[in-house]
Parts: C-alpha cells; sequence; structure tokens
C-alpha cells in the first residue's frame, strides 16, 4: 500500500503482483489502433442493453428522496405521518428512524456528517426517503411529508465566504485548510528579468455533469447478503463504499455496473442515495430502485469548482517564459476542495520561476466531485489566454510562443523526464492541418460577422495508470475466449480495446471474445474507471493475460508437435516451427488444450517507470464566427491534435476527442450553474432548459481529430497513455482565444454568453479608433 | 331530439356522426329506441386520478390493453408496464429527447405524452426499429459511425433520426444538425451522429 494523489482512490493505493517477464513493445499491431466497432454497439443501438436504471425486479418498489430546498437550514421537526398513509407506500424514513443515523463521510479529508444531517448545508441535503410501489406514490408520499426548518443565512461565493464575518458552512470557519503553495525559482527575479509582464483575472463558472443516466441504482437484499446495480464508473468503489457504511463484510456486498449512462467523474464512489436504497430494501423486505431526478443531477450530483484565477507572467521579447505567479481562489461547495488548478502553469512550458498558490472555501451549494480532468480546463483557460496576451506583445505568433516552450521533464516533479512528449508535435501538426497560418491573417469582414481563430496547448497531470490491475484471460478448447476484468465501460470502448488486444496476440476473431467485467461478484478488482487512466492501466495487464494463455499454448503444442517452444509462433489461429513448416497445429486442434477444455491466463500491471513522468498531451485549433451584433458565437471548425501515445482503436479514439471538444465547448461557451447568491442561495437553473449543455446544433460537424503517437516504450508494455480528459482540456480556452481573435476584445470570464460579447463591445475601446462595428 | 344538438354535434365533428347517421337513416322504433338511449347517457364523468382506467396501445404494431392511472406517461408505461426499456428516462420533462418514440411517423418525447394521448395511434420505440434480430438501417449507421459512447441517449438518437429520415429522405448537414438538436448528448458525439444520419440515409435508399 502506498500513498498516492489519485483523485480516483481514496485511500492507499493497491498494488497487484509485478508480471513476470515485461513483453516488448508492439511494433506494428494488426488489430489495435484500427478503426473498429464497438464490441458492445448491437446491445447499446438496438436498446437491448440493460442499463442500471432499467433494471427491473420482481416485486421492486421505488424510492425517493425529500431534500432540503434551501442553502442553509436546519430541520427542527418532520413530519410523516400523512406520507405513511398514502397508498402504495411501505416506508417512510428521516434521521429519526432507527437505523438510520449513520455517520457519513464523503473522503477522509472532508468534514463529517451524517445520513441525514439535521443541519443542512446546502440545497439537496437529504431529510427524508420513501419506498412505494410506484414513482408516481413515492413522490405523492415525498410531497406528503411536512418539515419545519429554520431558515440560515448563506453564502454563495468563495469571495464571501472568506469575508469576515461570513456566514459559517462548517465550524472554525469557511476556510479549506492552509492555501496549497507551489514554488520553484525566484518569481520576483523572473518578473525583473522579463521583457513583458502581464497580469489578469480569469474566472470559470460552476460546471454540473449532469450526465443522461441519472445516478442511483436498483438494491436488493438475499438475507445479509446485498446486491447493487449501480450507475457507476467503479464497482469495487461501491463495494467497499456500502460495505464500510453498513457494517457488511465485502465479500456480502456484490455491485454489477455492467452499462451505465455517462459519469464524468461524478460516478466514482458511493453516495446517500445507495445507502438509503439499500437501508430501505431492507425495511420493506422488498427490492427498491432509487435514482435521483434531473434536477437532483444539478444541485447535488457532483460539479466542477468554479474558480477566480489572477495570473502573472513574464516574458523575454525572444519568447522566453520568465516567471509565472498564479493565485487560486476556488470553491467545491460545503463539503469539498478544488484542486490541481495550478497543474499546468507548473509543467505545461519552461520556466525557472513559478510560484502557485490556490485558497479553497466553503459555501452552501452542492459539493463538487471529480469532473474530467479536475482542476485542469480552469486552469487552462487562465493560461492559455495568457499565452496569447503574451504572444501578442512580443509579436510573436502563438502556436511559436508555445512550441518554443515545450518541456521534456516535469518542472514540478523534480525534473523527471516525461517518457514521451508529443506536445510539440500536436503544435505543429495540428497548426498544419488546421491552415493555421493562412486563417490566422485572414482579412476581416467588414459585416456584423466577424471571424477568427484560436488556438491552445494542455496536459493532463494524471493519464499514466498504475497498479494495481488484474486482468484474467480463459481460451476454451474451440478457440473462443473470455476476458474477465473489473473496470467499467463508460462508453470510452474499454471492452471493445481489451478485446481488441487479446484479439491482437491470440489471433482469434472479436465475435469469438467475450467478456465479463464491473462484476464484484465475479470479476477481478479494478479502481474506478477515471483520471484518463482505464487503458494505460488495464490495457497492460489484458496483454498480460493473453500472452500468458500463449506461453501455456504454445507449450501444449510443442508436447503435441514434439518440438521445442521456442521454435513456435503463434499466427492465423495456427501453432506452427519455424524450423520444419510440416509441424503445425489449429488452436482448436491443440488435443492438450481438449483435454484441459481451457487454459487460463492471469495478467498483471507492472509498475511504472521509476523515477519518469507519464502524461498525455494535445493541442486545439479553432475557428469561429461571432456575430458582433447579437453576440452569437458558432464554432464552424475544429482540430485537435492529441498524444495519448498509441492509439487502441482509432475510431473510438476520434470519438472521445470529439467529446472532449463538445464538453469543452459547453464550458466555454454555455454552461454555468447560476446561483440565487443575493437572496436565497438556490440554484436557479437546475434543468437543462436554463443550464444549456451543448446540441447539435452547438458544434461543428467538421471536427479533425489528429493522433500523434510518440512511440512511447516506457510508459507501459501498451505505448497508451490515458485520453478522455486531455481530450477537453484546452477546447473551451481555444474558442475563447478564436472569440478574441475575432472580435479584438478579451473575454476572460467563462462562459462567453452572447450577452458577455455585447457587453464586452459596449466598452470604451482599448484603442482610440478601433472597430467594433 | 332536438335538430340544434344534433347540428353542433356533426359541425363538431366535420364527419359523419353516429346520431346523424341513425337519424338519416330513417330508423323505425328499434331507432328510436337506440338514439333515446344515447340521448338519455350522463356526460361522461372527469376521470379521478387515483382510478385506473383502461387504455389501447399499439407499440410496435402490437395492440396492448391495460389499466393505467391517467396521469401515467406514455414513456412510464411503456418502460415499467409492457417491459420496453430501451426508451431511456432523461429528465421527464420535456429536455433531453431520451425517451423519443414515434407517434405516428412523428418523433414526440415520450416523458411528455400521456398514455391516454396516445390511443390510437401507432407508437414506435427504438425496438421496433429492429428487423427479427438485426440492427435497422439507422441502427446500423450508428454502430458502424460509433455515434455513441455511454449509449444512454442512443435509443432517443435512433428513433429521431429515423423521424427525421422518414420526413426527408436526403437531409443536408444543416438540417441533420436541425433535426437532431431535440436529443442532447452529454458525451458530446455529436460529429459521429451527424455522419451517421447521413450514412443512414445511404442505407436506407
Amino acid at each position: 500500500m502506498k500513498e498516492h494523489d489519485l483523485y480516483y482512490i481514496d485511500g492507499p493505493l493497491p498494488e497487484t503482483p509485478e508480471p513476470a517477464g515485461q513483453p516488448e513493445p508492439w511494433g506494428e499491431t494488426r488489430v489495435v489502433g484500427k478503426p473498429i466497432p464497438r464490441v458492445d454497439a448491437y446491445e447499446r443501438v438496438s436498446g437491448s442493453a440493460v442499463y442500471p436504471f432499467d433494471t427491473v425486479l420482481p416485486d421492486m418498489l421505488h424510492g425517493a428522496i425529500l431534500r432540503c430546498p434551501h442553502a442553509h437550514a436546519m430541520v427542527k421537526k418532520v413530519d410523516i405521518s400523512a406520507a405513511e398513509k398514502m397508498p402504495g407506500v411501505h416506508a417512510v424514513v428521516t434521521g429519526s428512524t432507527p437505523g438510520f443515523e449513520i455517520p457519513w463521510y464523503s473522503s477522509r479529508t472532508r468534514p463529517p456528517s451524517t445520513l441525514f444531517d439535521p443541519h443542512c448545508r446546502y440545497e439537496g441535503e437529504e431529510v427524508a426517503a420513501v419506498a412505494a410501489e410506484t414513482p408516481y406514490q413515492a413522490w405523492d408520499a415525498i410531497r406528503a411529508i411536512t418539515v419545519e426548518y429554520e431558515v440560515l443565512p448563506c453564502v454563495a461565493t468563495a469571495e464571501e465566504a472568506l469575508k469576515p464575518g461570513a456566514p459559517a458552512v462548517h465550524p472554525g470557519g469557511n476556510r479549506v485548510g492552509d492555501p496549497a503553495v507551489y514554488q520553484r525559482g525566484d518569481v520576483a527575479k523572473g518578473f525583473a528579468a522579463a521583457d513583458i509582464v502581464l497580469e489578469q483575472t480569469y474566472r470559470t463558472a460552476c460546471e454540473i455533469h449532469t450526465p443522461t443516466e441519472p445516478h442511483g441504482c436498483v438494491a436488493k437484499w438475499d438475507g445479509n447478503r446485498l446486491t447493487l446495480w449501480e450507475s457507476t464508473q467503479g464497482v469495487y468503489a461501491i463495494q467497499s463504499g456500502a460495505a464500510t457504511t453498513l457494517n457488511l463484510p465485502l465479500a456480502n456486498v456484490r455491485v454489477i455496473g455492467h452499462y451505465m449512462g455517462g459519469g464524468f467523474g461524478s460516478k466514482l464512489g458511493i453516495t446517500k442515495q445507495t445507502i438509503l436504497a439499500a437501508l430501505l430494501a431492507k425495511r420493506t423486505a422488498r427490492p427498491v430502485k432509487l435514482f435521483v431526478t434531473r434536477e437532483e443531477t444539478f444541485i447535488c450530483q457532483g460539479n466542477r469548482p468554479p474558480v477566480t484565477m489572477t495570473l502573472k507572467a513574464g516574458v523575454k521579447k525572444d519568447g522566453t517564459l520568465m516567471a509565472f505567479e498564479l493565485k487560486v481562489l476556488g470553491t467545491g461547495g460545503a463539503y469539498a476542495g478544488a484542486g490541481s488548478v495550478d497543474f499546468q502553469v507548473r509543467d505545461l512550458y519552461l520556466c525557472p520561476n513559478v510560484r502557485t498558490e490556490a485558497t479553497d472555501a466553503y459555501i452552501n451549494a452542492g459539493p463538487a466531485r471529480a469532473f474530467r480532468a479536475p482542476g485542469h480546463p480552469q486552469g487552462n483557460w487562465a493560461l492559455e489566454q495568457m499565452m496569447d496576451a503574451l504572444a501578442e506583445k512580443i509579436g510573436m505568433d502563438p502556436v511559436e510562443l508555445r512550441a518554443k516552450n515545450v518541456p521534456t521533464v516535469s518542472q514540478s516533479r523534480n525534473d523527471q523526464p516525461y517518457t514521451s512528449t508529443g506536445f510539440k508535435d500536436c503544435l505543429i501538426e495540428g497548426a498544419k492541418a488546421f491552415g493555421w497560418t493562412e486563417a490566422r491573417s485572414r482579412a476581416k469582414a467588414a459585416g456584423p460577422i466577424r471571424r477568427g481563430v484560436g488556438m491552445a496547448g494542455g496536459m493532463w497531470q494524471g493519464g499514466g495508470g498504475s497498479p494495481p490491475s488484474t486482468v484474467i484471460v480463459k481460451l476454451f478448447p474451440d478457440g473462443s475466449a473470455n476476458i474477465n476484468m473489473g473496470a467499467s465501460d463508460l462508453g470510452c470502448g474499454t471492452k471493445t480495446w481489451m478485446a481488441m488486444i487479446v484479439s491482437e496476440e491470440l489471433w482469434l476473431p472479436l465475435d469469438k471474445i467475450s467478456i465479463e467485467h464491473a462484476d464484484t461478484g465475479t470479476t477481478q478488482f479494478a479502481t474506478p474507471s477515471g483520471g484518463s487512466k482505464t487503458v494505460p492501466t488495464e490495457a497492460p495487464a489484458g496483454r498480460a493475460a493473453a500472452l500468458e494463455v500463449k506461453r501455456q499454448l504454445l507449450e501444449l503444442a510443442a508436447e503435441q508437435l514434439k518440438v521445442t517452444v521456442d521454435e513456435l509462433t503463434l499466427q492465423e489461429g495456427v501453432v506452427a516451427s519455424t524450423k520444419d513448416p510440416a509441424k503445425t497445429v489449429a488452436i482448436a486442434q491443440i488435443t492438450g488444450l481438449q483435454r484441459r477444455g481451457l487454459l487460463v491466463g492471469v495478467g498483471y500491471r507492472g509498475p511504472n517507470p521509476a523515477g519518469k513522468a507519464v502524461n498525455p498531451w494535445g493541442a486545439h485549433f479553432a475557428d469561429v464566427e461571432v456575430n458582433i451584433r447579437t453576440g452569437e458565437v458558432k464554432v464552424v471548425r475544429y482540430v485537435a491534435a492529441q498524444d495519448s501515445g498509441r492509439v487502441m482503436n482509432r475510431l473510438t479514439y476520434e470519438n472521445q476527442v470529439i467529446g472532449g471538444i463538445t464538453m469543452g465547448i459547453g464550458l466555454g461557451l454555455t454552461e454555468e450553474r447560476v446561483l440565487d447568491r443575493a437572496q436565497t442561495g438556490k440554484m436557479v437553473n437546475a434543468n437543462w432548459h436554463d443550464y444549456k449543455i451543448p446540441t447539435a446544433l452547438d458544434v461543428p460537424a467538421d471536427q479533425t481529430v489528429i493522433a500523434i503517437d510518440p512511440h512511447d516504450t516506457m510508459c507501459n508494455t501498451t505505448g497508451a497513455k490515458g485520453l478522455g480528459e486531455p481530450a477537453t482540456i484546452p477546447a473551451a480556452s481555444a474558442v475563447a482565444n478564436a472569440i478574441c481573435h475575432a472580435i479584438g476584445v478579451r473575454i476572460t470570464d467563462s462562459p462567453i454568453s452572447p450577452a458577455a460579447i455585447c457587453r464586452a463591445l459596449s466598452q470604451p475601446p482599448a484603442k482610440p479608433g478601433q472597430q467594433r462595428g | 331530439m332536438s335538430q340544434n344538438r344534433d347540428d353542433e354535434t356533426s359541425g363538431r365533428r366535420r364527419g359523419v356522426s353516429r346520431r346523424g347517421f341513425i337519424q338519416s337513416a330513417g330508423a323505425g322504433a328499434i331507432g328510436a329506441v337506440a338514439l333515446g338511449q344515447v340521448e338519455a347517457a350522463p356526460p361522461p364523468e372527469p376521470v379521478r386520478p387515483e382510478d385506473m382506467t383502461a387504455v389501447s396501445l399499439t407499440v410496435n404494431g402490437r395492440r396492448h390493453r391495460l389499466l393505467v392511472e391517467p396521469r401515467w406517461s406514455l414513456l412510464y408505461v411503456i418502460r415499467d408496464r409492457l417491459g420496453l426499456t430501451g426508451s431511456k428516462v432523461g429528465c421527464e420533462r420535456g429536455e433531453c429527447g431520451l425517451c423519443t418514440m414515434l407517434i405516428d411517423g412523428i418523433p414526440r418525447y415520450a416523458c411528455m405524452t400521456l398514455a391516454f394521448e396516445a390511443q390510437g395511434a401507432e407508437v414506435t420505440t427504438v425496438e421496433g426499429l429492429m428487423r427479427g434480430e438485426d440492427l435497422g438501417p439507422v441502427q446500423q449507421a450508428f454502430l458502424e459511425k460509433d455515434a455513441f459512447q455511454c449509449g444512454y441517449c442512443t435509443p432517443g438518437q435512433v428513433v429521431a433520426a429515423e423521424g427525421l429520415l422518414r420526413a426527408n429522405p436526403n437531409p443536408t448537414i444543416d438540417q441533420i444538425r436541425e433535426g437532431m438538436s431535440g436529443n442532447l448528448c452529454r458525451c458530446g458525439t455529436y460529429a459521429h451522429i451527424v455522419q451517421a444520419v447521413q450514412r443512414a440515409a445511404e442505407l436506407r435508399r
């Protein structure tokens, strides 16, 4: 067990045994990397996939939760007498129901609470729960519960929370620990030596995950054994969370999560609704289905913390970066922090003098959860807009300034060399594919539609993966195989590339490979799928398992062919001697395999290379049209170049990237949690009409994805790094830079709404005579 | 029987009404008795929320008769009572399109449609777009173009695309973007969805 800083694991990091030997890196591959439709596409497009929300059990009841409607309140009295008498109602529970006074922790580092905490610190805290025959009856009962609240003064922004006399979210004040400080070199000296020093404050709004499948589960007891069908990114994390909270042996909690409708970090761990489902099921002696409503996904199922970032930067006229100083103030709501905002300022570009200081505050709002590259799109928003401002001041092309400052070592991690960095290639190849130079120097139109192009680079702090991972491959005597892994497939194509790896090594067609996954009752331990680490963590273990099966297979074939193992190869499903072409046997004809009935290969993930940093990189290029009369922005064209090492599947790789672009366009242009900060503190846009995520009309049909593969032979035995998060990190910044290029005014706060653009354009011009239509 | 009421009825319905037919048929005694019964029937009572009421639904070509609460949505009835869980629950307030079904060939949000309202209509869900065990052309196109990630919004997207292509078999890219804009995909796969709808248009030809 070792300590770590991985957000997707709460507690020490377990380890798996080191593999016996490390295989050679792949050269050319036949299957891996090809554009192959998903192995589970049929289920997903036909409607036959059973998601947790689709789970139906005999005698199943439906649960619902009454949540505090106030941003800050004390529950004085809960009257459930009317609700209990409603038709179809089987249970109504509150904090005073025996068996429901359960201490609650959301992670080791957060303030303690209880399952039904009478001190409601945010809108959406749990006050009561019911189970009834139909969801309609459950909600009838919820509406029949009367609660007496003492409404308390609330605080809705980090700035207000730190002022003297602000309402205290927790005893001891609203500051989340001491500010996190990072420092190298001497920033004062750096600024003194710079030709240009700029300072600017940037803000990113709070973004909500709101995955399409709501959060929740179906819970069923068999005596003291609990089964949960949960929409989750990590079945083992839910198992340990449920077992700890309910005081059950791990073996008595089975969590199944074969499909799940999106998580983006909001479904990594145990939640109160899962515990409530289990407790309601116990109390009623019936299975209970409990999923939250869409509104609840907005107010209390996680978010990306809003941050205010003040960045000071110094550069020499030749583009040498001299110093960065970043001050961050963020809030993860009532129970969480807002970390990792500063990482790219520390590590993305060569810079000798860096100081960052991050302060977190508690406010009366829903707790943050990890959201697709925690902190990174926010920090990127400040850094990459600043890089453009610096480039403009020194008269250098933005791509050139970035390419000049590409590091080969991780400056904030003891100058450890990166196993690979394709960042410069992302910048150069991306710019080439985009036609950057021509588009950047395009003549400005005179009408109300202004065209502009912008770009941004980015990196992700994680993405290298690590042990533990165990994958098992079973080979049947007819030459078909089964893969057994604990990892969830969130829609990133995990099952598909794992099958492709086994197909690559064992020459089995994909339709002869079946997959068991994401089930604590039948599959191997896996950490939750998050942190863009599922490929680099699980793929090497899958490859090791396939190679172990191959080793056993060749031994059996050698026995049968009466040759030595080292002269045998496996090609096209046939084991053949390299010395005697007559000596061949097809997999299904190997008698040793027939006698055994099954070969089992267990694969483990080896350790990462010592003293090296493994990170994925990317550069994004956006082409936008801005209507300076209405403030509307249209992203018309987009190119993304990513270095995530080896491409596992070209089709799903491209899909991950366009998804990242889309989510970044949302962060940059439309997405914002709006709290009624002056009065009630409540979220006023907790629905998909008022909180606008991108639709098909908001993203360009013309998106090009370029895969930069630096042929990383050190990072792990597959040469692959993570992709999901790096694909979204620079997207909002690239759009912001393009808007600035189009209208000549920089907008530093997200989202860049039509109103924000009209406001910015109505300010007095920065330069005399500047044309603003 | 008053001539006025008859006129009102036929005027409102703008067609051949039962009463009008009987009258014009010049029925004798039997007809007069039947007519009297019709006239004596009290106006229908408003349905009480708690009463289960019989509805008849035609879903994917199959007729189902069942008892529903009047407030039950078509989505709830099809998923929880008929067991067709391909259509997904997303928002239950007409925002996301996850529950999109074809109602008489038009894509509609089933969360915003009462089961009652769908009586007499042909309802098609994603399951109804299959050809036996084989994928239909829109589903095949979504598979080929990898037009989904988590797949949770996909049944709704597939049905919306089917509705779009029935109305416009050869849509332009902008028509596809417009036509699919009522269906959210939080994974953000729209660029592939547009490609899939183009491919589906080819496959349907």
